[in-house]
């Protein structure tokens, strides 16, 4: 799974950690460039928290290699490894004031008062947290904390920056505020970071580069795009994306000169989707198809789109989109249509279907077919 | 129907009153309880001798002398040597504040270990140390006495700091733990990234923090120490008795009439160091003690 990079500025080989008998990371494997923005995201307790200590050399590991910037850090302390590191409860001296918090990192290493000023300074005003400098972090809002806990890491002006949920703690609103500073601070510093969420929304928006990982192995690794578009198995596409891709068991036959899809309906005859891909595979799927690649007949023609009438169960508007949701296979599923449309439940609906777009998986080993 | 609407409150209020002023009256009774001996002994120890022979226990003094006093601190005497408590006193000073250190700084090490550097086998370690709390003072006296003769400090003030010290670990240790387990162990690894080993750690960060529970762990280890009696008869010869020793032998070895107003002086003069401590300290006591548990 791992690609290989010329200039990896980490790289994880066969990464396994283990508690005792406890199998927390399983081979691992990872590698990013320098200026990669990595994004690590699974649902909580799959591990990446514990992958983020083992590259920050905080949990010893139990086979595999790390390396940060071509150099193999097995046995190197935290310190040495020049990274820095913003934790979920920020973690913050509660009893250092914010210059000083940010300034001990330096003053442990020896760095001479002037030279630690000059620094303070410059990340105190990059974050905009000058008036703060005297106050001691009990005395700071939510937002007001992650902005310190930000400029003692950016201070160290490391090789890597890790980051464990730096973002959960604050409300939507700042979040999101949050979220666009990291992103704008990452392409000002040209810097590399792996970024540890267990928001699937976070991880699109900043990442170049996402790992998907769910009971401590690693699902996918790509583009936020790729990632999207392609996800790798059922896991990944049920993961990634929201409202979630829907998931529909159906059959593949031939059909005619064709191949074509049968879906099974409680309320109708069978829907019937026409792609050639399913030639290529065995008779029972699981089509995967995205909201937004279900759609207002009306607005939509080209090539790959199919429409075909639907019951409408459910007509959830959410402002520039409404969601429309109906039985399909058993299942419920979500269409994203446009915000004033006139579907109402009850009544038969025709929607366009993209099937340009649509993700095979195999029901068996959920894995991805096409 | 008016009328019983208006009275219907206003008899509530009444009962509400009357609730608190028995809740009071009770109070204000257990208070006179618990302040009566105190009372007593005051006075007595402000009355000559002739007018507690004379007088009622309890009225208070006609002429103040504080002579039981003088006589108490520099005068009376503890078998043959009749220098009153002071050197005893002092004695006591010696050992306790030493002794209240130690053990509080291996405590505040060890809980800062077994809570933030999860070594394996901590939680055992930590168990057996909460077992020595629990172990009665009269188990050790024997083991004690032979540890402190291979020692070579028998008898001396250093070996009773020695035994306070051991027989305080565990207590102290038990708040530091406490104390430490509720911080969240991201401040360790945040420090070691910045650099910091683990006395600089504890040092810069986790000491800061530990005002209040290092309150409570020295006015703990203050009482204890200063009110022992046990260990401080048992491991003591004539020239390093604590006060409460000294205070024993004033009361039982005074030949002929009972100067009881010496007597009582004497009992509040040692007793006086953690009457203070608590009185200054108190509220940090109270606050340090719900502090670590409220988190937990
Ligand atoms: N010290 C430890 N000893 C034993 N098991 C542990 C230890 N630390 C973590 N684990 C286990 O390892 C697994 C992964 O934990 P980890 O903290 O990495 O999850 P996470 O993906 O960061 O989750 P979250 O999103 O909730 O933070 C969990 O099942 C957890 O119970
Ligand atoms: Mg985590």
């Amino acid at each position: 799974m791992a690609t290989i990079l010329d200039n990896p500025i980490l790289e994880i080989k066969n990464l396994d950690k283990n508690y005792g008998s406890l199998k927390i990371l399983k081979d691992v494997n990872v590698a990013i460039e320098d200026g990669d923005f990595l994004v690590l995201v699974g649902p909580s307790g799959c591990g990446k928290s514990t992958l983020l200590n083992c590259i920050a050399g905080l949990e010893p590991i139990t086979s595999g290699s790390i390396a940060i910037g071509g150099r193999d850090m097995t046995d190197i302390s935290p310190k040495d490894r020049d990274i820095a590191m913003v934790f979920q409860s920020y973690a913050l001296y509660p009893t250092m004031s914010v210059a000083k918090n940010i300034t001990f990192g330096m003053k442990v290493r020896g760095v001479e008062k002037a030279k630690r000023d000059e620094k303070l300074a410059y990340v105190a005003k990059q974050l905009q947290i000058e008036p703060l400098l005297a106050r001691r972090p009990g005395q700071l809002s939510g937002g007001q904390r992650q902005r310190v806990a930000m400029g003692r890491a950016l201070v160290r002006d490391p090789k890597l920056f890790l980051f464990d949920e730096p973002l959960s703690n604050l409300d939507a609103k700042l979040r999101v505020e949050m979220r666009t500073e990291i992103k704008k601070l990452h392409r000002e510093l040209n810097a590399s970071m792996v970024y540890v969420t267990h928001d699937q929304i976070e991880a699109m928006t900043l990442a170049t580069k996402i790992v998907v990982m769910k009971g401590g192995v690693v699902q996918q690794i790509g583009t936020p795009a790729e990632i999207y578009t392609h996800p790798a198995n059922l896991f990944v596409a049920d993961f990634m994306g929201s409202p979630a891709m829907n998931l529909v068991p159906s059959k593949a036959k031939k059909n005619g000169k064709g191949y074509s899809l049968t879906i099974e309906r409680d309320d109708a005859a069978p829907l019937i989707l026409k792609d050639d891909k399913a030639q290529n595979l065995p008779e029972d799927v699981i089509v995967g198809i995205r909201p937004e690649d279900i759609g207002d007949a009306q607005l939509r023609k080209g090539k790959g789109l199919q429409v075909s009438d639907c019951l409408v169960n459910v007509v959830e508007p959410a402002g520039a989109d409404t969601y429309v949701l109906m039985g399909l296979g058993g299942k419920e599923v979500v269409a994203r249509v446009q915000g004033e449309t006139h579907a109402s439940a009850g009544e038969m609906m025709p929607f366009t279907f993209n099937m340009a777009k649509v993700s095979y998986f195999d029901p068996k080993t959920g894995l991805r077919l096409n | 129907m008016t009328d019983n609407s208006t009275y219907a409150p206003s008899s509530r209020q009444w009962q509400t009153i009357a609730l608190r002023f028995g809740l009071y009256a009770i109070l204000l009774l257990f208070a006179l309880y618990y302040l009566m001996p105190l009372f007593v002994m005051i006075t007595t120890s402000l009355k000559s001798l002739d007018e507690i022979r004379t007088g009622s226990l309890i009225a208070l003094p006609r002429d103040v002398t504080f002579e039981a006093w003088r006589v108490a601190w520099s005068g009376a005497c503890t078998g043959i040597k009749c220098e009153g408590l002071s050197p005893y006193f002092w004695n006591s000073v010696q050992l306790a504040v030493p002794a209240v250190v130690i053990s509080t700084m291996i405590g505040a090490l060890n809980g800062y270990v077994i809570a933030q550097w999860r070594f394996k086998g901590a939680n055992i370690i930590f168990s057996l140390m909460l077992f020595g709390c629990f172990i009665p003072f009269q188990v050790v006296l024997l083991p004690m006495a032979k540890m402190l003769g291979l020692l070579n400090i028998a008898g001396t003030i250093p070996g009773l700091i020695f035994v306070h010290v051991i027989y305080g670990i565990g207590f102290t240790t038990l708040f530091f733990r406490n104390y430490y387990v509720s911080i969240s162990q991201e401040l360790v690894k945040a420090a070691k990234i910045d650099g910091a080993g683990f006395f600089r750690i504890f040092w810069s960060i986790f000491l800061p923090l530990s005002l209040p529970i290092i309150v409570v762990t020295v006015i703990w280890q203050f009482t204890q120490i200063w009110n022992d009696f046990l260990f401080g008869v048992s491991f003591s010869q004539a020239g390093t008795q604590p006060v409460t020793v000294a205070l024993n032998n004033i009361v039982n070895s005074t030949t002929g009439v009972k100067a009881y107003n010496v007597d009582m002086a004497a009992a509040i003069i040692a007793g006086l160091p953690t009457l203070l401590v608590y009185i200054f300290a108190g509220k940090y006591f109270i606050r340090g003690l719900t502090a670590g548990s409220v988190k937990g």
